[in-house]
Order: C-alpha cells, then sequence, then structure tokens
C-alpha cells in the first residue's frame, strides 16, 4: 500500500500541478539491538522481492548518510533509497483537486448528521445544510469515525480510539539541514526524525501514550490540546542522544496532533456487515499519509468491482464485531497498541490488555492447571500448559525470534497427542445452526458451498465457501444434523464476516433460520489413538470405526450429560474427536473425561499444539494460508469441490475455468533441511521462496513438527516468467522439480516442497525398544 | 517522647566520645529490623543481613512490647538473643573485625522500612447519595523508640454521620497511647450518640441482645487492640453512657460535637485515673492499668461530618490543613495550638491555676514542674493525683511498679496537683472548597520540618505532576539541550513522589532524608534509617502521620446548597 502511495504522490504534483512537497529523501531505519536488526532484515527481504531497493547497511555508511547521526550504539540499519516525504496538506489540497477536476464536489464545512438507511442498503446522507442522495458512503472520519458510526439508526461499530501524539519542530540549523537527507526511524529510540525547512521533524511512540476522545468529541479536550514537555521529555532524551550536534538548536515548537489507532494495529478498510453501501477507511495508526494513496485504491475497488485486487482480509472491518466497540476496552487497547508501533514486532506476540473478555466454562480449571492464553476474537484459547515445576520466562525475555522457551512443553502435549489422548478447549470456534422447515437450508448451502451437502444425516463434509472468484470467503465444517438441519463450524474470527456473507447470500424467508450459537456449546477437542478408549467408558457406547466412522457426527451422552454432539475429527488429522457440549455440562463433561482419560494418560494440550500437528499434515488454515483470492484447486483441495454435484454453485464457474487453464499458483509444503532448530533463526510467516534461485512466492505460516523434526512451511509457489515477470501455470511437475530456499532474515535454507501430506505421520508407531518407565507415570 | 531524668531531643551527639555515627564502620542497625518483623520478611532480611554482616551484630534484640508478645508469637524470636552489651560496646568490638564493611540500605529496603507501617483508606463511593467530604485518608508511622510509642486511629461513626481520625504520642511507654488509642474514639463516639440510641444499646446489653455497631475501624495489622483489657475497658465506656441516659433531661436533642469532644477527653482520663485506684483483681490487667495510669499521652482527633471539621487536641501534636490557593501553591492553616512552653496561653493557664509562690516552679526549663514537655496529657497520674495517692497505689500495687525507679518518684515542687489535665482544646473550622486536606502529626514530624513545607510536599504529591505547571515554549528562545536540562530535573523531582503511593510516607521519606536543600537524599535516608535504636531516639522522634483528603466537589456541593 505505501509502495502505491509513493507512486501517486510522485505523480499528483504532474497531474495537478499542486505543489505537494514531495521529495526523495530515502529512510534510514536505525538497530540498537541484535534482535531489532534481525526485524529489519525480515522487512528487507520482504520488500526486495516485492521490487523496493533497500538494503542493510553497516553503522559506518550510516554516519555517510546521515551527517548528524551518532552511531556509537547501533548494531547495523536499513535503507530504502525511495522512500519520501511529502507535506500532507499538500497532499490533501492535491488529490481534491484532483478530485474536483474529475467532476467531484467537495461541501467545504458541512457536517454529516448521520447517515440514511433503507432496507440494510446506504440511501443518502443527512447534513446540517440539508440531504445528499447517494449509493455509498465512505466513513473516512477519522478519529470521530467511531461516533459517526453510531450516530446510523442501526449502528455501525468501528473500533477505533484516538492518543495524543507529540512531534518537535525546530528552527533551521545553523547550516540547513539538505532537503534531501534521509528521514531516520530509531524505533529503539521511539523515535522518527525528518528535515523541515532546514530544522528538523520529530515525534515518536512514546511508552505511555495519553489516550484522547474516550467519551467522544469533547470540545474542551481539544482546546485543551497543548503540548506536554514533561511528556515528551524521553522522546527528547532519545532525540539528542542520536543527534547530540542538536543541543543548540532552537525549539520552534512542540505540536500536539492526536492520531487513531485500532485494536490490532492495522488500519479498517471495507463495508459495513450490517449496512450495504457504508464503507469504512479509518484508524491509520499514524501512518495516514503513507497508506492512505494504497488504501484508497483498494477501496475503490471494492466499491467498483465489489472485492479489491488484493486479500486484505486482516484489515476488513468484519474482522472485528461489535464486541471490540467498548470503549474502556478501546481506551485500554491503544495504550498498549500505540508504543507497540516502536516495539519489537515477534512471533506470536499477544496483546496484554483488553483481555479476558470471552471465556470458555473451564478457563478458571484450565488455568488453575497452568495454562497461558492467546486471544482471538476476543475469546481466550489455552495457547499451551505450563507444568508445575516449570517457569516460563517474563514476558519482556520471553520475546524472540529463535526457539522460544515453551519449546519443551508443546513437545510434550505433541508427544501425548500422538501417543495417548489430549484434551484442547476450543470453544471460540464460530458455530451457526442453519435450519428450515423444508429443503431451503440444503439448497442454500449447496449454492454457497462447494462440497456436497446433500450428504446422509451424521455426516460431517469439510467445504469452503467461494466467492464468485472462487476464492475462500470461508473454509468450515458441516454436519447434516438432520435432513433440514446443518451445524456449521468456523474459524473464530468468521463470526461477523460469515454472518454477513450468509445473510447477504440467504433468501429473505422466515422458515430458513440462520442462527449463531457460537456460545452455547463448549467445545472439547480429544486428540489422540486413546480418545476411543475415553469417550467409549465415558458413553459405554462402541466407538470402533465401524460404528463410527471418520467424519460422523452423533447426539450421545457423555458421563451424566446426555445429548453431547460427538465429531469424529480434530481439525489435525489425528484421531479423535470433537465433543460439542451444551454449556452447563462443560465442567462435568470435562471433569469426566479427564479422570477416567487418566489412565489412558491424558492431559491439556493448547493450541501450539494443535498448530504443530496441523501443519505438518499440510492442513491450511482460513486467515492464514486461504484467503478470499485462494481457491481449493489452487491448495489441492480438488476432492473437496465437487463440480457435478448437480447444481450450480458460487465460484463454480471459476473453478470449472480454473481447471481447464491449470492454476497460477499452489499451496506447498516446505520442509526446512539444513535448519538447526536451535540455533538458526525460526521461520513464522512472509518469507520469500526461492525455486532455482528465483523467488517464486512467500509462505503463508510454518510450525516445529515434532515427528519430522524439521520446521515445517506452507506457502503459495508461482511461477513467474524469468522474461516477462509475468505468471504462468503452475503444474505439480513444477513444483516437484524444483530445488527450494526459504530467505529468513536474509538467509536462505534449503527446503523439501511437498504437495501431500508426509505419509510417514499418519502410521506413526513406538518402537518397542524405546518405551521406558517413565511411560508409565501419569501425565 | 520521654519523661526526664536524662536530657532529651539532643539534635547532635553530645560529648566528644566521637560516636560513630556516620563513620564508616556502622553496625548492622537493629531498628532496621523491627518494622521488618513486624511484616513477616523476616526471613528474607535476616539472610540478606547475616550475608553481609556479621552475625553477633544483626540479632535483632527483643524488646516488643509485652502485649504484642502475647499476640503474635513467632518461634523465631526464641532464636534471637538481646545482646547484652550497649551498642557501644559492639561498635567497639565492631572495630577489631578484618574487614570493614560500609553499610547502606538500598533503596527498596530504605522503602520496605518506610512503608512497613503505611495505610491507606478510600471512602467508598455511594450512588450519589450520603456523599463524604472525606475522599480517604493515608497513615504511616516510623518508630525511633523500641518499641514505639506513637498510635494512631481511624474510624467511621456509624450510628452518627463523620469520621474520627486521631494520633497518639505516648511517653514513658507506651501503655498510656495504646488505651487512648483503642477507647477514645468509642467515648467520643458515645458522647455523640442521640438518647433514644444510648437506651437502644443499653436495653440492647440488659436483654442480652446484639448491639448496635458504633464505629467502624480503619486499622493497619499492626495497630492492635489490646483483648485482655476489652471487657474491663467496655465497663468503664457502659457506666459512661450509663450516666448520659440519666443525665438527659428530654430537653436539649441538638448535640455540641465541641462539647461531645471535650467531654470525652475527660471522661476517659479520668476513667484511666480510676482504674488505676481501683485495681483489678487479674494481676495482669491490675498491672496493666497501671502502666496506663503512669505513662502518658497526647491526643490530637480530628472529627469531620460534611463541612464541620473539628479538632481537639491535648498536647503537642498538631493539626494543619492544607489549603490550595487560586494560583496553585499551598499554605498551611493550623487547627491546634501545641500546650507545652512555648505557647504563652499555657503558661497563663498553668501560673492561673496554681498559687503565686509556684509561678517559677510550676514550668521550669521550658517542662511542667522540670520535667514534662507537653502541658497537657492523658494518664500521667504522677502529675495529677496527690502524694499520698500516689504512694498508696504504689505500696499496693505489683512488685514491678515498686521496682521501677521512676513511678516511685514524686516530681519536685509537688505542692497543689493535679498541675496536668487531659482536657483538649477544640477548634472549629468550616471546610471549604479550597482546603485539600488535613495532616495530623505527632510533633516527630513538626520538630523537623516546617509546616509550610509539610502542607506543600502534600498537596504537590496529592495533586501529582498534573497541577506542576507545565512548561510552554511561548515564544522565547529555548534550545534542545535547555529543553532537555529542565525536563530532566523536573522528573528528578517527581520521581520521589512516585515511589510513595502513600502521601504519609511521602512525607516521612522527606522528613527523614531532606537535605539542606529540601530534597530527599537517599544517603541521609539510608543512614537515618539504618541507626540503631538506642541512637535512633536521639536524632528523631517517632513519627506518625495521618493525611486526610478532602473531597472539594462535596465539599463544594454544600456550600452551593447554602
Amino acid at each position: 500500500m505505501a509502495d502505491y502511495s509513493n507512486k501517486l504522490y510522485q505523480q499528483l504534483e504532474q497531474e495537478t500541478g499542486i505543489q505537494t512537497g514531495y521529495i526523495r529523501t530515502g529512510s534510514i531505519f536505525l538497530a540498537q539491538t541484535q534482535d531489532r536488526l534481525i526485524s529489519l532484515k525480515r522487512i528487507n527481504s520482504r520488500l526486495n522481492v516485492i521490487g523496493i531497493p533497500s538494503e542493510i547497511i553497516s553503522p559506518k555508511k550510516v554516519a555517510e548518510l546521515h551527517p548528524l547521526l551518532n552511531v556509537h550504539d547501533l548494531v547495523g540499519a536499513m535503507h530504502v533509497p525511495e522512500d519520501a516525504v511529502v507535506s500532507s496538506a499538500d497532499v490533501a489540497l492535491a488529490l481534491a483537486s484532483a478530485a474536483s477536476q474529475n467532476g467531484v464536489q467537495i461541501y467545504d464545512r458541512t457536517s454529516v448528521l448521520h447517515v440514511m438507511v433503507k432496507k440494510g442498503q446506504v440511501t443518502g446522507v443527512e447534513t446540517d445544510k440539508g440531504q445528499i442522495e447517494c449509493q455509498y458512503f465512505v466513513n473516512c472520519a477519522g478519529q470521530w469515525a467511531y461516533e459517526l458510526g453510531l450516530s446510523n439508526e442501526e449502528p455501525v461499530s468501528i473500533p477505533l480510539h484516538a492518543c495524543e501524539h507529540f512531534y518537535l519542530l525546530t528552527r533551521p540549523l545553523e547550516t540547513p539541514l539538505q532537503s534531501n537527507t534521509p528521514t531516520v526511524v530509531d524505533a529503539d529510540g521511539r523515535i522518527y526524525i525528518r528535515n523541515w525547512q532546514g530544522g528538523i521533524l520529530s515525534g515518536g511512540f512514546e511508552k505511555n501514550p495519553k489516550p484522547i476522545f474516550t467519551e467522544g468529541k469533547n470540545q474542551l479536550e481539544i482546546q485543551n490540546l497543548q503540548e506536554d514537555w514533561d511528556h515528551f521529555e524521553p522522546l527528547l532524551s532519545s532525540l539528542l542522544r542520536r543527534m547530540p550536534e542538536l543541543d543548540t538548536l532552537e525549539i520552534m515548537k512542540l505540536v500536539n496532533c492526536p492520531e487513531t489507532f485500532t485494536p490490532d494495529m492495522r488500519c479498517i478498510l471495507g463495508e459495513s456487515p450490517l449496512v450495504q453501501g457504508y464503507f469504512v477507511l479509518a484508524g491509520m495508526n499514524s501512518a495516514g499519509i503513507s497508506f492512505g494513496g494504497g488504501a484508497g485504491r483498494y477501496l475503490a475497488e471494492w466499491m467498483v468491482h465489489g472485492y479489491p485486487s488484493e486479500n486484505i482480509w486482516e484489515l476488513d472491518l468484519k474482522r472485528f464485531g461489535a464486541l471490540q466497540s467498548s470503549r474502556t476496552f478501546l481506551r485500554h487497547r491503544v495504550m498498549e497498541v500505540m508504543p507497540l508501533l516502536y516495539d519489537l514486532k515477534v512471533p506470536r506476540w499477544d496483546f496484554q490488555t483488553g483481555r479476558q473478555l470471552r471465556t470458555s466454562p473451564l478457563y478458571d480449571r484450565l488455568d488453575a492447571q497452568g495454562a497461558r492464553w492467546m486471544e482471538k476474537h476476543g475469546f481466550e484459547r489455552p495457547k499451551y500448559f505450563v507444568p508445575p515445576d516449570k517457569d516460563l520466562l517474563a514476558l519482556e525475555q520471553s520475546k524472540t525470534f529463535y526457539k522460544p522457551d515453551w519449546f519443551d512443553i508443546v513437545e510434550s502435549e505433541v508427544k501425548c497427542c500422538k501417543e495417548a489422548v489430549c484434551v484442547i478447549d476450543m470453544s471460540s470456534f464460530t458455530k451457526f445452526e442453519i435450519t428450515s422447515t423444508g429443503d431451503q437450508a440444503l439448497e442454500v448451502l449447496q449454492y454457497l458451498f462447494s462440497n456436497d451437502l446433500d450428504v446422509p444425516v451424521g455426516h460431517i463434509v469439510h467445504t469452503g465457501m467461494l466467492n464468485e472468484g472462487g476464492g475462500y470467503e470461508n473454509d468450515c465444517s458441516i454436519a447434516r444434523l438432520s435432513k433440514r438441519s446443518f451445524f456449521m463450524i468456523s474459524p473464530t474470527d468468521q463470526q461477523v464476516h460469515c454472518w454477513a456473507w450468509l445473510k447477504k447470500h440467504m433468501p429473505e424467508d422466515s422458515n430458513l433460520l440462520l442462527e449463531d450459537v457460537t456460545w452455547k456449546y463448549t467445545a472439547l477437542n480429544l486428540i489422540g489413538p486413546r480418545a476411543v478408549d475415553v469417550l467409549s467408558e465415558l458413553s459405554y457406547a462402541p466407538m470402533t470405526p465401524d460404528h463410527f466412522p471418520s467424519l460422523f457426527c452423533k447426539e450421545m451422552s457423555v458421563g451424566y450429560a446426555n445429548g453431547i454432539r460427538v465429531m469424529s475429527m480434530t481439525h489435525t488429522g489425528e484421531p479423535g474427536f470433537m465433543l460439542y457440549i451444551p454449556i452447563e455440562y462443560a465442567l462435568h463433561v470435562y471433569n469426566e473425561v479427564m479422570s477416567v482419560g487418566q489412565k489412558y494418560g491424558i492431559r491439556n494440550a493448547g493450541y501450539y499444539a494443535l498448530r504443530s500437528l496441523r501443519i505438518e499434515k499440510f492442513f491450511a488454515f482460513w486467515g492464514q494460508d486461504l484467503n478470499t483470492l485462494t481457491t481449493p484447486l489452487e491448495c489441492g483441495r480438488e476432492s473437496r469441490v465437487k463440480l457435478e454435484k448437480g447444481m450450480d454453485f458460487m465460484g463454480r464457474d471459476a473453478l470449472l475455468q480454473q481447471k481447464q487453464n491449470g492454476v497460477y499458483k499452489r499451496l506447498t509444503m516446505f520442509i526446512l533441511d539444513d535448519h538447526d532448530t536451535d540455533l538458526d533463526l525460526w521461520p513464522w510467516w512472509g518469507e520469500p521462496i526461492y525455486r532455482n534461485g528465483q523467488y517464486a512466492g512467500k509462505t503463508t505460516s510454518s510450525a516445529y513438527s515434532y515427528t519430522l523434526e524439521r520446521h515445517v512451511c506452507l506457502g503459495f509457489v508461482h511461477n513467474f516468467s524469468e522474461d516477462t515477470g509475468e505468471e504462468q501455470v503452475v503444474t505439480a511437475d513444477f513444483i516437484n522439480r524444483g530445488e527450494y530456499e526459504i530467505d529468513i532474515a536474509g538467509h536462505r535454507f534449503q527446503a523439501k516442497a511437498k504437495l501431500y501430506p508426509v505419509t510417514s505421520l499418519f502410521t506413526h508407531k513406538r518402537r518397542k525398544d524405546e518405551v521406558e518407565l517413565s511411560d508409565l507415570h501419569g501425565k | 517522647m520521654c519523661v526526664c531524668p536524662g536530657p532529651r531531643r539532643i539534635g547532635i551527639p553530645v560529648g566528644s566520645s566521637g560516636l560513630p555515627l556516620f563513620s564508616d564502620a556502622m553496625p548492622a542497625p537493629a531498628q532496621l529490623f523491627f518494622p521488618l518483623l513486624r511484616n513477616c520478611e523476616l526471613s528474607r532480611i535476616y539472610g540478606t543481613a547475616c550475608y553481609c554482616h556479621h552475625k553477633h551484630l544483626c540479632c535483632p534484640p527483643l524488646y516488643l512490647p509485652q502485649s504484642r508478645l502475647r499476640y503474635s508469637p513467632h518461634p523465631v524470636y526464641a532464636t534471637f538473643c538481646r545482646p547484652k552489651e550497649s551498642w557501644w560496646q559492639y561498635t567497639q568490638g565492631r572495630r577489631y573485625a578484618s574487614t570493614p564493611q560500609k553499610f547502606y540500605l538500598t533503596p527498596p529496603q530504605v522503602n520496605s522500612i518506610l512503608k512497613a507501617n503505611e495505610y491507606s483508606f478510600k471512602v467508598p463511593e455511594f450512588d450519589g447519595k450520603n456523599v463524604s467530604s472525606v475522599l480517604g485518608f493515608d497513615s504511616n508511622q516510623l518508630p525511633a523508640n523500641a518499641p514505639i510509642e506513637d498510635r494512631r486511629s481511624a474510624a467511621t461513626c456509624l450510628q452518627t454521620r463523620g469520621m474520627l481520625l486521631g494520633v497518639f504520642d505516648g511517653h514513658a511507654g507506651c501503655a498510656c497511647s495504646q488505651a487512648v488509642s483503642e477507647r477514645l474514639f468509642y467515648y467520643i463516639a458515645v458522647s455523640l450518640l442521640p438518647h433514644e440510641t444510648l437506651l437502644e444499646i443499653e436495653n440492647a446489653v440488659e436483654s442480652g441482645r446484639a448491639l448496635l455497631p458504633i464505629l467502624q475501624w480503619h486499622k493497619h495489622p499492626n495497630d492492635y487492640f489490646s483483648k485482655e483489657a476489652s471487657k474491663l475497658y467496655f465497663n468503664s465506656l457502659r457506666t459512661y453512657w450509663q450516666e448520659l441516659i440519666d443525665l438527659n433531661t428530654g430537653e436539649s436533642t441538638d448535640i455540641d460535637v465541641k462539647e461531645a469532644l471535650i467531654n470525652a477527653f475527660k471522661r476517659l482520663d479520668n476513667d484511666i485515673s480510676l482504674e488505676a485506684q481501683v485495681g483489678d483483681p487479674n494481676s495482669f490487667l491490675n498491672y496493666l492499668v497501671l502502666r496506663v495510669a503512669f505513662s502518658g499521652a497526647t491526643a490530637c482527633v480530628a472529627h469531620v461530618d460534611g463541612v464541620d471539621l473539628h479538632v481537639a487536641n491535648t498536647g503537642d501534636s498538631r493539626a494543619m490543613l492544607g489549603v490550595q490557593e487560586e494560583d496553585g501553591s499551598w499554605s498551611a492553616v493550623t487547627l491546634s495550638n501545641d500546650h507545652n512552653a512555648q505557647n504563652e496561653r499555657e503558661l497563663e493557664r498553668l501560673k492561673l491555676e496554681h498559687p503565686k509562690n509556684e509561678a517559677k516552679s510550676v514550668v521550669k526549663q521550658d517542662r511542667l514542674l522540670g520535667l514534662l514537655m507537653p502541658f497537657r496529657a492523658f494518664g500521667d497520674v504522677k502529675f495529677k493525683w496527690s502524694i499520698d495517692l500516689q504512694k498508696r497505689v504504689i505500696e499496693s500495687g505489683p512488685d514491678q511498679l515498686n521496682d521501677n525507679e521512676y513511678t516511685k518518684f514524686i516530681p519536685p515542687n509537688y505542692y497543689t496537683p493535679p498541675y496536668l489535665t487531659a482536657e483538649p482544646e477544640v477548634t472549629y473550622h468550616r471546610l471549604r472548597p479550597q482546603d485539600k486536606f488535613l495532616v495530623l502529626a505527632t510533633d516527630g514530624l513538626w520538630e523537623t520540618m516546617h509546616r509550610q513545607d509539610v502542607v506543600r510536599i502534600v498537596g504537590e504529591y496529592l495533586t501529582g505532576m498534573h497541577h506542576q505547571q507545565p512548561i510552554a515554549v511561548g515564544g522565547y528562545k529555548v534550545t534542545l539541550g535547555q529543553m532537555h536540562g529542565l525536563l530532566t530535573e523536573r522528573r528528578a523531582k517527581m520521581s520521589s513522589v512516585f515511589e510513595d503511593q502513600n502521601a504519609a510516607t511521602h512525607l516521612i521519606r522527606h522528613a527523614v532524608g531532606n537535605n539542606e536543600f529540601g530534597t530527599v537524599d537517599h544517603e541521609r535516608l539510608s543512614k537515618m534509617l539504618s541507626l540503631p535504636e538506642e541512637l535512633a531516639r536521639m536524632y528523631r522522634d517517632d513519627i506518625t502521620i495521618i493525611v486526610v483528603q478532602f473531597n472539594s466537589h462535596v465539599v463544594g456541593a454544600y456550600q452551593n446548597q447554602e
């Protein structure tokens, strides 16, 4: 996005003749620590493959690029020579005049009272100077976007919150700075520095931000926006440390200019799930100018074509729901987000504020047993369980790009899943029920999903919910509970998006009922070869494959509790069962499972173990590996698409065409070969993939496979033409015949590419001579 | 506070004996352990101390008060022995040590000493109803005597409105201040109760029903109440309210707070005196009531009810109101008068109360009869009873009393007792929105700090950084370097504030650690806190502080109602 903004601003001046202050200065990102340097190297690798020149440079080179910088405490830096600076007001003016030239009318000094909506569709805007009819409305109200969203009759929740942001302007230096002096970002010092009319402009993202306008637009607070030098002191110290010669430079002023932040540090873009035609672009997290151009383009594409040209699920308004709209939550969260902008971004970072909002009824039980938690869509999920005799590092110390401190803990959980049985609380998954009086439910699902759902009652179908382009809008499992009712399980963060998608495409029919039952069920995943023993002991029902085949769903009793939905799947490819338990039975069932399971060596496990198991089995996950621009054919899921199921379904045409033409990218599993788990940097996601030395794509997720004792990465392989860079068809042969390398922070590791999971994983058996006495201990 | 013989409150060590106070060879101070022991941090601190010191130096002597020992017996205490030598001997012994070590307390150690007794109370918020004019209070004490002779109390009146807060400075032991801290608020609360409530309580006692609670105490865990004397105290209190019931003529229903406070003080002192004269069949209690009566205590008590603030003072503790002027600066308004030789009116009173020929002997060397510094106090029956009565009680009393030289000693020029009274002087103040807080403190604070400084430090602490004048560049020529220097200075000033969560602790930090520039000097603080108990008393007195914060909004609302 920033790249497009850069090009846009560059052209803007020529197009409109208005000065934008565009100067190509380049920028230098400093690293005071090795970890920061690793993080810069990772970014550097990614920039290079998308064609933005950048390089990692030594402190000495930094001193050459910028005369005033103190480089004694630096370990390195990243130089991006094509970065530019602009004047934000001038850019806005230039854009406005360009728009006017093309017939856009701009009403100055006019305030929007509310947006008019009829039948869930935007019809116009009510302003203080009258009504304006329109089809589309874009809420770009910045820090007031939240309030404007709420002013609707049916409120649109746009979770963002403002913080005061300070930057310093100085008078010119004695020998004024060259206008092309590079911009400096010293993230470890929490500051940025650029030249400004011969002097400097410097601001930063302090550790203790001051949230503002929590109660909404407040005249008093706006008037009281003052310079707060005491607050700026740490940043000033940092500035003088970086540029000691500025000591005698005269201050012009300290500007207090509130910036808007979102709960996850990413901007908010897209259409409201509730009101059609109501678009949002807000919450730029202090990067409005650099991302604004690109974000604007995606939004325009979205409005014109119905979808943007890139996958931007991570920015989609629908990743949030009303649950992130509490003012208290936002106030606390942005206080964490703002400093995070310049904090070191390490893998597996969890937000610390705004937690424990949604929890399973077992939360306290699991917490007492050492659970460590992560959060998804407000829901607490266990990562892993720290045994009582083990201590983990404190939060700050645990930040690493290398092997994390929980490695051994997850290993024992994985091992237990492979050899005995583990229980994972997976209640966060989004659960919908679709029922109808007649065949409406089946009909609409058959149209919206690519797999054949007309299966016998009790069967579970893995299927994608595709868009017109054949891309995944959602990847879910659907169980047919009865002839006319279906139970649908989707990823946690699909709660808003999937609901909106279904609502949009379902016919208005009072006999067709869609219900969100996420909160009604606690989900326990019993993974492992002994899960079957535990369940049969608790239900007195035969659980052998003959009676309970794979991908099957049955209501049965577990312990004293009746009506538990048991499904023979685990989301990992391991044997086992998912139990969907009405929440009031959750504690009982959990206790029963744990006590009966004891003799089978049962233990708690968390999502990290699940993730390792899933990825080593090549199970792609929506939101990480799959998105709206990937089709089932591109990830080897032909079997989950029934092109000839006897009726048309969404995306069928696109898939048919793709089947004929071949795919242009292919999800591939990579097993890192010469990677030392203990000493080398771990893969995360977004690492460039090289095929025969040529850039071929990026990884989407990775995990350590304890079974293979190797790192496994998933990622898409493209076939870029060597001459034109154009995308070409990717065949299985093309994949298999390549030599692959994965670039982790500038270091390339050899990798084996696989299109199908390693078969030996499915027939894992412990060798007799490996058994030892400790295996007899209860876990 | 203590009574003669011997000099007290000496600012600088006397003589040329070269007290090694600030010499490098400072022994591990026993004083250090006292507050820490109470906090059950014993093992940690003991471990640390042993690590860096010779073991014989770090045995904390065993002189916890008897009652404390009874209530919190700790097996570890038994392993400690009281060193027979005086500090003098063992500092001398220290010189033979092969590796002289410098002993300083680290900032966390200093903090754990300073914070050992801190307590905070916030008045719970109600739903807009009956909102209190008191936001809450912070209190703390730092011992110099071992055991500490100061006491503090705080309680909310449950049957009437208002909150009671008091500091009590004991002398000649802590028995009297302890008793007053337990009992006085009950006497005040009872004095304030309307007739019907008194009757209801009396009837409840008579018929064995549950009693109405009178006080809600706000106590630090170290603030203890005597269990043994509880029954005795209750009986005395009941006699008092029975008399109040009998005296009631049924006419006046308005209770005058000032009168109630005076009556309560006088009545309690009277009961202390009577209990000692009558004695108790239980030998422990008998000894206790005698110790209470023969020791003494001053009291400074505040009663806050809405905008009505009454301060009743007996002795030389002080109540100081912190007022914030319109320009944000702080000024101090004294709400009590010290009853000592510096108070002309008190000198006058004493001279008037005794025959002319005693005019020269009643106050000598600024002390009552040449002995006692405060001119009003609880207990101290040596200054109240006739010589006959004193002798009779001592002779019939337990042996411990007879063996005590001090109790047997009759003050010189003792002709027309009583010379001492517990009657308080009551000051009334109507709270205004600019009255932000009240500091109640024993003389240990006031003799080290000027009232103006006390109010400023608390004021700045309570309002925090926000009310520090913000810096604005506003057209002046300021360089980045100059601004940086200025900001660093300001931050250093504020950092000591952030260390404390309690205004009283913050004040003690200043009282003990202030250098000549008025800023807290850690080295000085560390030295002062690591004084051995025998020396500590020569450099400072027990300090007890309560800082009550007022709710300006509520106070302002009261004003507007009228």
